[in-house]
């Protein structure tokens, strides 16, 4: 056992990951290893059209204890994850590896898959319930929490291969062309599978959208396709587009948002070709509508906005006040006709969005962020994995990767969530470490992380910004919370959170 | 200053906690038209329990009672009165229908009662009176003037309508010579003149264009129904950079006349007397700057 930078208590080697590297700072782990990309002999002739999914889990080779990776573009309205691992149970084969790049509510079944032996492990997000299942320690190995960079690096770098991806394409074409930009489960970008189509060992696509001649645009091409299946349905659309893309009306987040908007301009980095991300979500959108504001009363032009689009950004971008839209995911309708209208509206990978360990990720051209947190601690460190009650809920999403990449990180957070404070002594468990953090914008003002002096003098000169110290914002959230018991936890380390550099940065136990 | 005064409803603990948030100039914890009749006593109660044990800001804190015509009233005012010898804050009395002198005259002896009770000095609490008939409209000097805790007037909005027997239109100009009688009145008996609420909260194209017009008439400020109304209203009320530069221009001059015992001072050309100067005073107020510190 030793302990990481941050001091979070570390083992040499956890039981079904292996010898953990600990966390040491943001760029101190180099680059190392190479994952490979299959050669194929050569296809000509070849049908990839399969007629069922059982025919391409046979084709593609899978069998027990191999692993399988997903996208999550279909959101909660997901049914190819569901789909196949049914599959997998009537054909017996068991003990897999899931790495989905996220999961919803909606894959719930897994939970099934779990106690009947079809998967053993979990490779990404755990959300609701399987969350909660998995917190208890059913898993025989602990679930491993990637970022969305951190997953790229994973595989290009031959840390985490994968055996057979399932891409779910809302539009294909028989020779094994993907787009996600038309059919009844277009989703837009399909950002978080390139990668996966790049260097899984056998690819397999699922559509229900087959059309006779080349589609085009091309998202992946057919170059890594090894088979298609076509299917009835592989999405339902009311859960493809995000419940989470309306601007708050709550006056208090929109207090929040007007706060973390207005300390992005007392920042040096509001000027002429600001690029920023704010993300979904009721504070962030509402960040989005401030900054646009913002930008109208300095004549502020920005250059990039990135990450999840929303209709918001598309607005900047169609009026000017953006000139690129760099989208790996698309959080709705809106947005997904952009895509397909407008060449400055660019569909990017998840490597290209934010890999550490490639020769240029998106995050890094951020100047300023807005992220959102479970906790955040005196330390500035944040948690977006687990619940209060120590419960695995969350995915780490670009948090760390875009936080680590931007000038300015904000989060922007109400104090209390019911009776739960945000901000406390200690974070349960460390996903983002508080170097990167350079400021906490609650309901009662701004609290600037301390070593960022030049924004804390910056801020504190704006009549319209409260400062608020973080010890008072402890104590206050403290005074309405009342005392907090302690989580229980038990020994088993159910998972392992992932830097985006492959470090761990800290570990959750099962829960008492 | 009293730019923007904020209604919280008292049965709304979410609000009545967080609504000095928002920054306005002062709170008014509503027991009256935002309460039912059925959870009066719980408002109550809850309010009286807020204001004892919480901090708000650099808010006024001020609490709308039930009308004298009411049940209601004498209760409100002992919760007032309870939490006010706790927290020191807490010193206004919003009287809705506020008819006569007399019925200011009542409401204050029984004020007085209440500091006598509560261990507070007398006059700690100030009344700031709604004008929601003609009658009181007509009375308003009356009204001002019956007690030294008046502090401010306001106009009613739907019960006045409804008394001039017309209906509150958009533009309210079936309003414009209530404002102005008010104003008169106001101004006459020295007390603050404060406007009604904008009751369309969506609506900040509207209630940026009626700030703007009651400014102008010369009220002090507006209430507030929605957290999003107090920065189009501060907005307003906030001085243009030119005009804060001639204010400071004025009391420097000012200053420097009376150090060196001059009778008047000349700014800009023009001749400044007493009223120009206690205007850029004022002026420099909503700016949020100290004139006094401005000067050195």
């Amino acid at each position: 056992m030793s302990k990481n930078i941050l001091g979070r208590e570390i083992p040499n080697y956890i039981e079904g990951y292996g010898a953990a590297v600990p966390y040491a700072g943001l760029n101190t782990r180099r680059p190392n290893g190479s994952g490979k990309i299959k050669l194929r002999p050569n296809q000509r002739g070849k049908n990839k059209v399969l007629k069922s999914i059982e025919d391409a889990i046979t084709a593609s080779g899978l069998k027990s204890g191999m692993t399988i990776s997903f996208h999550h573009h279909l959101r909660n309205g997901d049914r190819v994850v569901n789909l196949v691992l049914d599959a997998c149970f009537r054909m017996g084969v068991r003990d897999l590896t899931l790495f989905p790049t996220a999961l919803f509510e909606v894959h719930e079944p897994i939970i099934e898959h779990i106690k009947n032996g079809v998967v053993r492990r979990i490779m990404g997000s755990v959300n609701g319930p399987v969350g909660r299942m998995v917190s208890s320690g059913v898993l025989p190995e602990p679930v491993v929490l990637r970022s969305h960079g951190g997953r790229p690096r994973a595989i290009m770098s031959g840390e985490a291969p994968i055996d057979v991806a399932f891409i779910a394409a809302p539009c294909a074409d028989r020779w094994g062309n993907l787009s996600g930009l038309s059919g009844s489960s277009r989703c837009g970008s399909l950002g978080y599978a390139h990668t996966d189509a790049l260097y899984a060992d056998m690819v397999v696509a699922l559509t229900d959208n087959l059309c006779s001649c080349l589609i085009a645009p091309v998202s992946i091409p057919q170059t890594h396709i090894d088979f298609l299946v076509e299917i009835p349905s592989i999405g339902d659309p009311k859960g493809i587009v995000s419940g989470s893309t309306a601007v708050t009306r709550d006056p208090l987040r929109l207090l929040i948002a007007r706060y973390a908007s207005r300390v992005i301009e007392a920042s040096p980095y509001f000027k002429e070709g600001i690029s920023f991300q704010t993300g979904a979500g009721g504070i962030p959108l509402a960040v989005t509508a401030f900054m646009k504001e913002a930008m109208i009363r300095s004549s502020v032009r920005g250059n990039i906005g990135l990450g999840g689009i929303t209709g918001y950004f598309v607005e900047l971008l169609k009026e000017g006040f953006l000139k690129r839209l760099l989208d790996v995911q698309s959080f709705d309708a809106t947005a997904i006709q952009s895509l397909c209208e407008d060449p400055s509206h660019i569909e990017i990978s998840a490597d290209w969005y934010a890999n550490p360990w490639n020769a240029g990720a998106a995050v890094d051209m951020l100047d300023a962020t807005v992220l959102g947190a479970t906790e955040i601690d005196r330390d500035f460190n944040v948690n977006v994995n687990t619940e209060s009650d120590g419960a695995l809920l969350h995915g780490i999403g670009g948090h760390q990767d875009t936080a680590a990449g931007a000038s300015v990180t904000i989060i922007a957070q109400p104090l209390m969530r019911g009776r739960i404070p945000c901000a406390t002594p200690r974070v349960h468990c460390v996903t983002t470490p508080g170097e990167t953090i350079d400021a906490l914008v609650t309901e009662y003002g701004v609290t600037v992380n301390p070593n960022n002096a030049d924004l804390l003098e910056r801020v504190r000169g704006k009549s319209d910004l409260p400062l608020v110290s973080m010890d008072e914002l402890i104590d206050k959230a403290s005074a309405l919370s009342g005392r907090m018991d302690e989580i229980e936890q038990g020994d088993k380390i159910v998972a392992v959170i992932e830097w985006r550099d492959g470090s761990v940065i800290d570990i959750v136990r099962s829960r008492g | 200053m009293r730019r923007t005064m904020m209604y919280l409803p008292g049965n709304n603990p979410n609000m009545l906690l967080k609504g000095y948030l928002f920054r306005p100039d002062g709170l008014i914890f509503d027991l009256e038209d935002a309460v039912s009749a059925n959870q009066k006593d719980a408002a109550r109660i809850l309010v009286r329990n807020v204001l004892s044990s919480q901090s708000f800001g650099d808010c006024e804190v001020s609490v709308r009672i039930n009308a004298l015509d009411t049940e209601f009233w004498r209760d409100d005012l002992c919760a007032v009165g309870a939490a006010a010898a706790i927290n020191r804050r807490v010193n206004g009395i919003r009287m809705p229908k506020a008819e006569s002198k007399e019925s200011v005259i009542a409401l204050d002896d029984t004020l007085s009662e209440l500091e006598d009770k509560n261990s507070l000095p007398q006059g700690h609490f100030k009344i700031f009176c709604l004008l929601e008939s003609a009658n009181a409209v007509w009375k308003a000097y009356d009204i001002a003037t019956a007690s030294r805790r008046v502090t401010g007037l306001t106009p009613g909005g739907e019960d006045l309508a409804a008394d001039l027997r017309t209906t509150r239109s958009r533009e309210e100009s079936e309003l414009d010579w209530i404002r102005k009688m008010i104003l008169v009145a106001g101004r006459a008996a020295g007390v603050d003149v404060l406007d009604a609420a904008y009751p369309l909260i969506h609506d900040l194209e509207g209630l940026k264009k009626q700030t703007e017009g009651i400014r102008q008439l010369g009220f002090d400020g507006k209430s507030v129904l929605h957290p999003s109304q107090i920065q189009v209203i501060h907005d307003v009320f906030t001085p243009s950079a030119t005009d804060i530069e001639k204010s400071l221009r004025i009391v420097r001059a000012a200053a420097e006349a009376t150090k060196n015992g001059q009778g008047a001072v000349a700014v800009d050309g023009r001749l400044v007397d007493v009223p120009v100067i206690k205007r850029a005073m004022y002026l420099l107020t909503l700016a949020g700057l100290d004139a006094e510190e401005a000067v050195l």
